[in-house]
């Protein structure tokens, strides 16, 4: 019941976005396609349904985005620095990070953050194990670099998605 | 009013289009494929970001609903194109410059650690 | 001033296609053309700001879906084959 209604939600909300009115006529055609669709496609989508809805998880949310916003600005000024300097600074590797996160969506989540953010770049997810191209390898060690570049993101992901 | 939200979006504005710039100086100056699609997904990224509230400063209000889905659709999806790509370059052994140092995604698939099937695309 | 970014966005697409005419590998390739229609796709929203024309947005908005499944497309005939 609570996967059909995330559905709808989800749905309705992408309709009234691309229409940007909220006119009878819009919401019914809209609920009705979205009622049906959800119902038709959603039998088994366990995808939303591991979305956490207390208050504890919409802080953690909002500190989320602040902190993702934070590292998508350093990520592109320390680019800009790399990219136009003349000598090219690089030391490039492969590392591997494990993450504590069980949930799909969860850990999709992380991955998107950590390639968008300062020099890291998800090459492959293998289970809990994430496997990380980056710009500027620090060490090799596996526990160091789990804490370099997974642990700011993944303290508030885990209260969001359980 | 008005006026200021024209120039502050034109400024966003102008700041986007440079990030786009150094994306794709970014892949041309890069010596290999890694790096070059690591400045690729972030730089263009955040420039189409830019651009999208350049244009939600300056355009009517209505427009904002649209501006935002398409915010969310290439914040969501251009990294997982991206890490497609790179999936895709790695296990057809594209090289890496010679300044790598580490390659740990080697070391276990040579010693058939990896949990999955390694052919599901 | 959105003049001077149409122009920056342009002189970006040329910068680009230099490493699509170049690339030493496929993939080399691909992530131009990302960049491309990431940039084709900015450019269509300042012409919509331009022009003053909603229905422009949603041109955009179907570049990006129909570059997404292009980009996982070639990706994944490299991959495996077809």
């Amino acid at each position: 019941m609570k996967n059909y209604a995330l559905m709808f939600l989800t749905l309705i909300t992408f309709w009234v976005l691309l229409n940007s009115s909220v006119d009878p006529e819009v919401l019914v055609i809209g609920s009705g396609v979205s009622l049906l669709v959800s119902l038709i496609f959603c039998a088994k989508c366990d995808v939303f349904s591991e979305i956490n809805f207390t208050p504890k998880a919409i802080v953690a949310t909002v500190m989320f985005i602040v902190t993702f916003v934070s590292a998508l600005v350093r990520a592109n000024l320390s680019i800009t620095k790399r990219v136009l300097s003349p000598s090219l600074p690089l030391n490039p590797g492969i590392v591997q990070v494990k993450t504590k996160l069980k949930s799909k969506v969860g850990r999709m989540v992380l991955a998107n953050a950590i390639t968008l953010t300062p020099g890291t770049f998800t090459l492959e997810i293998d289970g809990e194990n994430l496997y990380i191209h980056w710009v500027d390898v620090k060490s090799g060690d596996q526990e160091e670099s789990t804490k370099e570049i997974v642990s700011g993101f993944e303290k508030y992901l885990e209260l969001m998605y359980g | 009013m008005g006026n200021i939200l024209d120039i502050l979006g034109g400024i966003f504005l102008v700041v986007g289009s440079l990030s786009l710039l150094i994306a794709s100086i970014g892949i041309y100056r890069m010596p290999d494929f890694y790096n070059r699609i690591q400045v690729g997904t972030k730089a263009s990224t955040f420039g189409l970001l830019l651009i999208v509230v350049g244009v939600a400063l300056i355009s009517p209000i209505t427009w904002i609903g649209k501006l935002i889905a398409l915010m969310l659709f290439v914040l969501f999806t251009n990294p997982i194109s991206s890490h497609v790509i790179a999936r895709a370059a790695y296990f057809t052994k594209v090289p890496f410059t010679k300044e790598t140092k580490v390659d740990k995604l080697h070391d276990v698939i040579s010693e058939g650690h990896m949990k999955k099937v390694k052919n599901n695309g | 001033m959105i003049y001077t970014a149409v122009a920056i966005s342009l002189v970006s697409v040329l910068v680009a296609l230099v490493r699509f005419v170049k690339g030493p590998e496929k993939v080399d390739r691909i992530v131009a053309l990302d960049v491309v229609s990431i940039i084709g796709i900015s450019v269509i929203l300042l012409l919509a700001t331009i022009m003053k024309r909603v229905i422009y947005i949603d041109i955009a908005l179907v570049y990006a879906i129909l570059g997404f499944i292009g980009v996982i497309v070639v990706s994944r005939f490299l991959k495996r084959g077809l």
